[in-house]
């Protein structure tokens, strides 16, 4: 995220203006806020009622610190290895129904992970269809007979989160893969490598940074999910999280934990920064030149057709398929009249939360290039924090300052005006919304501070040259040339925020229903087939953003074709 | 981007921030509900039709403790519906709630199933029970079962439960634990892990599922998951493979706990929210409790419905549930250590 950034500092330093500006100030106080919750829960942490980890180091914790890291590795390597695969073969090579399939294998991201994990259990587990079959087919009585794996178990996560977790390292890699155009494949091609040398020695590296985002997202997302783990009974620190918290009412304990989550976090993502800090990451020009893709003889063909439909056959049109026949089955039982309202209540959050990141993001971020501070790149890091702490504790984080906020100025108004201004933030969607920032900033500034430094310096120096101020030139010269990263984020963080639950659970207001919670009430009261139509509908709500990003990716690459 | 889309975001992001839902001005009563809500809406909407009193209602099955205290005094929350008695216990610890001063719900709610000082009032009864097979488990046998026999070892691999830290399953040790002492809570644990069929997974009715594809003969759930699969198509087959068993019928009588209600201390429509708390103590609201989510009325002057009848009397384990949310903490401390869920 943060390679080019020595260079923009060197250069673009240049332009440091006498007083602090308007984008700095503002940079500070957004960073400041979406920090906030963030402290709270590390102010939670430190000042805990109780000691609990001499009884849970003695106890359940190193199991399930265990079980966390073989999880993290799991799915890291599953969504690199789908993700960067996929990207490859169909940026690269050129096989029948490529485009079709480069366009799908976006599509497993609009499924909410505990749902696919919902439906592959009612299909896989001993009372499903597929063990059914083929207890009839061989004629075995009991379980005990024949041998079939577990999809309760760390492996079953593991092989749920990689399947609708690896569009984001895919997504990543092959705008990595696209921008990188074909000039550097061509060198190593005249200098005796083969295709497969080309991708190892030379795509791969160069992509590296954007596999790295991708897959810390994978990997963050992983930590946040309570849902799957908890139904497959997989043990992981974020059940910890829950247990300290829920049972032994212990919120402080709780934030420890989450605090150890994110320390794993934070530790992966230094070492794979300090493993390529001697790099650079710069392309040639600003246009991306067509180059030919590999033309795959007929069997590598097939081949290439089925390693890009199986992961959009497993993570999309399985568990769609299975709750579209799910929610014909039970409409008239789980479509009720506020069913629109609920849909309507999804759509207005995710639209709105996405706009925010983006236009936080991207203020941090610019500000940053503008005026490079110490102090904004640390608070920066420390309010992209938020995207790996469960959103449980970012509710508990939001829950705090604004309530103390609320009851300060009603203590006020009360003494000096003689009223009560009761809950102004509060249970409102405005702390709903807050909370989204704060669990998906990261998104949006990420997205921009890595299109940004995609943009060279000398075009900053040229705009201002030209008698642009920063503002006019970020219009006018930046937000053309990343609305790419721009138009991703807002799709992620969309995609996010119709799925996100534990915090819209606890901080919505009375009555406020979304498709997300609904769809959790019925799951929670076991009746998964009344919750069809609304994981269905937030999974055709997310195919909307999937369409127009591909669209604008394809016209990139197409861009290029054409010239 | 198009600068239409800008705009209609913008307008979008305008709309959606400054419209909040309006929340009627008088006559409400505001809810913090762990319960979902279509097993309370039935009541809530009987309880507007009768009173005027409209409900306001938000469903979080985790937090309201933390939201309570954040909003202190300005809290908008009257009344607080939660299950599990241990849970009503940690609002009370929390300072959150303020007595319910209500005769007429003194009346209507026996003492066993009430705070003490009248911090909470159980709604509804819910009995943790065992359901045997009935094919691989004798009728004579099932009848005769004992929460000890959960931990005798010829039930060996035999028995299914959901997880150990479960509020419902650490009720039940925690009442283990209230009646025999630390020590053979322990013991009857320790037991009880020995005799799983299946690392614990799912829910109580999943447990019941385990018994129907023969994972397991004996699975523990509380009794109202036997009205809700029976009625479900999905889930029917389920409960005809088990028998639903009452324990210790011979002895102390079946563990049972509560869905409950608690009054907030800064509750700003306490009148209206301790009409309702009458309301739902009341015969009407009693009977709907068993009829539409089949557990079993506290108000004993409440008629139960005619499924719940048919399943016959039960003994209730008279251990107070005040008892046995106290003994909770070192309930969950034990599951941990016996490492129940691994």
């Amino acid at each position: 995220m943060t390679t080019a950034e020595p260079l923009a500092a060197a250069s673009v330093s240049r332009f440091r203006l006498r007083r602090p500006g308007v984008w700095t100030l503002a940079a500070f106080a957004g960073a400041l806020a979406v920090a906030l919750p963030i402290g709270t829960a590390l102010w939670l942490a430190f000042t805990a009622n109780e000691n609990v980890w001499p009884h849970l180091m003695a106890t359940v914790l190193p199991g399930y610190i265990v079980t966390t890291l073989i999880l993290l590795a799991g799915v890291a390597v599953g969504t690199i290895v789908i993700g960067v695969g996929t990207a490859w073969l169909v940026t690269m090579c050129a096989f029948p129904g490529r485009a079709l399939l480069g366009w799908a294998l976006m599509l497993p991201l609009a499924a909410p992970t505990y749902v696919v994990a919902y439906l592959y259990t009612g299909l896989l587990d001993y009372a499903g269809p597929v063990q059914r079959t083929i207890r009839s087919l061989f004629g075995f009585a009991t379980m005990r007979e024949y041998w079939f794996p577990d999809i309760r178990s760390v492996e079953g996560a593991i092989a749920m989160m990689a399947l609708t977790l690896y569009p984001y390292v895919y997504l990543l890699a092959r705008a990595a893969f696209i921008e990188q155009g074909p000039s550097a494949m061509e060198a190593s091609r005249t200098l005796g490598c083969n295709p497969w040398q080309s991708f190892r020695r030379v795509a791969l590296p160069m992509a590296r940074p954007a596999i790295a985002v991708g897959a810390a997202l994978a990997m963050m997302e992983t930590l946040n999910d309570f849902g799957t783990v908890d139904y497959f009974a997989v043990r992981t620190l974020t059940a910890g999280v829950y247990n300290v918290w829920l049972k032994m009412q212990n919120v402080g304990g709780a934030a420890q934990i989450a605090l150890v989550m994110l320390a794993f976090v934070i530790t992966l993502l230094l070492l794979e920064h300090a493993a390529r800090r001697r790099q650079r990451y710069h392309q040639g020009g600003g246009r991306y030149l067509r180059g030919p893709r590999f033309v795959l003889p007929p069997g590598r063909a097939a081949l290439a057709i089925l390693a890009c439909a199986l992961p959009v056959l497993l993570g999309f049109v399985v568990p769609a398929g299975v709750l579209l026949a799910m929610a014909v089955e039970n409409f008239s039982a789980a479509f009720n009249a506020r069913f629109p309202e609920f849909a309507w209540n999804s759509l207005r959050l995710a639209v709105v939360a996405a706009v925010i990141c983006l236009i936080m993001g991207t203020l941090v971020a610019y500000a940053q290039r503008l005026r490079p501070s110490r102090a904004l790149h640390h608070l920066s890091r420390v309010a992209s924090l938020g995207y790996a702490i469960p959103g449980a504790v970012i509710a508990l984080g939001v829950l705090i300052p604004a309530g103390a906020l609320d009851n300060g100025v009603d203590g006020l108004a009360r003494a000096h005006l003689g009223t009560s201004t009761g809950l102004i933030l509060s249970g409102t969607l405005a702390a709903v919304l807050f909370a989204y920032l704060v669990r998906f900033f990261a998104l949006g500034f990420g997205a921009m501070e890595s299109g940004l430094a995609r943009v060279k310096p000398s075009m900053d120096m040229a705009a201002r040259t030209l008698g642009r101020g920063p503002t006019a030139t970020f219009f006018t010269v930046h937000l053309p040339i990343v609305k790419g990263s721009a138009l991703t984020a807002l799709l992620i963080v969309f995609v996010d925020v119709m799925k996100e639950l534990p915090a819209t659970l606890v901080l919505r207001p009375f009555n406020f229903e979304t498709l997300a919670t609904q769809v959790y009430q019925h799951a929670a009261t076991e009746q998964l087939e009344l919750s069809a139509l609304g994981a269905l509908t937030i999974v055709a709500v997310g195919l909307i953003p999937v369409v127009v990003l591909n669209r604008t990716i394809v016209r990139q690459r197409e861009g290029a074709d054409g010239s | 981007m198009k600068t239409w889309i800008q705009t209609t975001l913008l307008a979008t992001a305008t709309a959606a921030l400054f419209a909040g839902p309006a929340l009627a001005q008088d006559k409400v009563v505001n809810i913090y509900s762990h319960r979902e809500p279509k097993l309370i809406e039935p009541m809530l909407e009987a309880f507007t039709r009768e009173t005027g009193i409209k409900t306001n209602v938000v469903f979080a099955d985790k937090g309201m403790v933390e939201r309570l205290k954040a909003e202190g005094a300005n809290s908008p929350a009257d009344l607080v519906l939660t299950v599990d008695a241990g849970r009503l216990n940690d609002l009370v610890e929390a300072g959150l709630v303020q007595p319910i001063n209500s005769p007429v719900v003194k009346a209507n709610v026996p003492a066993a199933y009430a705070h003490p000082a009248g911090l909470w009032y159980g709604m509804s009864l819910r009995g943790r029970a065992i359901y045997a097979s009935r094919d691989r488990v004798p009728e004579n046998v099932a009848k005769g079962l004992t929460y000890a026999d959960l931990a005798d070892p010829k039930w060996k691999g035999k028995i299914c439960t959901r997880a150990g830290d479960h509020e419902y399953n650490v009720a039940l040790l925690a009442s283990v634990i209230a009646d025999k002492g630390e020590a053979a809570g322990r013991q009857w644990l320790q037991g009880l892990k020995a005799n799983l069929g299946r690392k614990p997974q799912g829910g109580d009715r999943e447990q019941v599922q385990a018994i129907q594809t023969g994972q397991c003969d004996l699975a523990v759930a509380n009794t109202y998951y036997y009205y809700l699969m029976v009625t479900n198509p999905q889930q029917k087959a389920w409960a005809d493979s088990a028998r639903l068993v009452f324990p210790d019928q011979a002895g102390k009588g079946m563990m049972m706990n509560v869905s409950g209600i608690a009054l907030t201390k800064a509750s700003p429509n306490k009148d209206n929210a301790i009409k309702l708390v009458e309301y739902l103590a009341g015969e009407k609201a009693q009977a709907m409790y068993a009829e539409l989510n089949g557990e079993y009325p506290v108000n004993p002057k409440a008629d139960s419905s005619a499924f719940l009848k048919s399943l016959g009397t039960y003994k209730a384990s008279d251990t107070s549930l005040d008892k046995i949310a106290k003994a909770r903490k070192a309930a969950l401390q034990m599951m941990n250590e016996v490492d129940y869920n691994s």
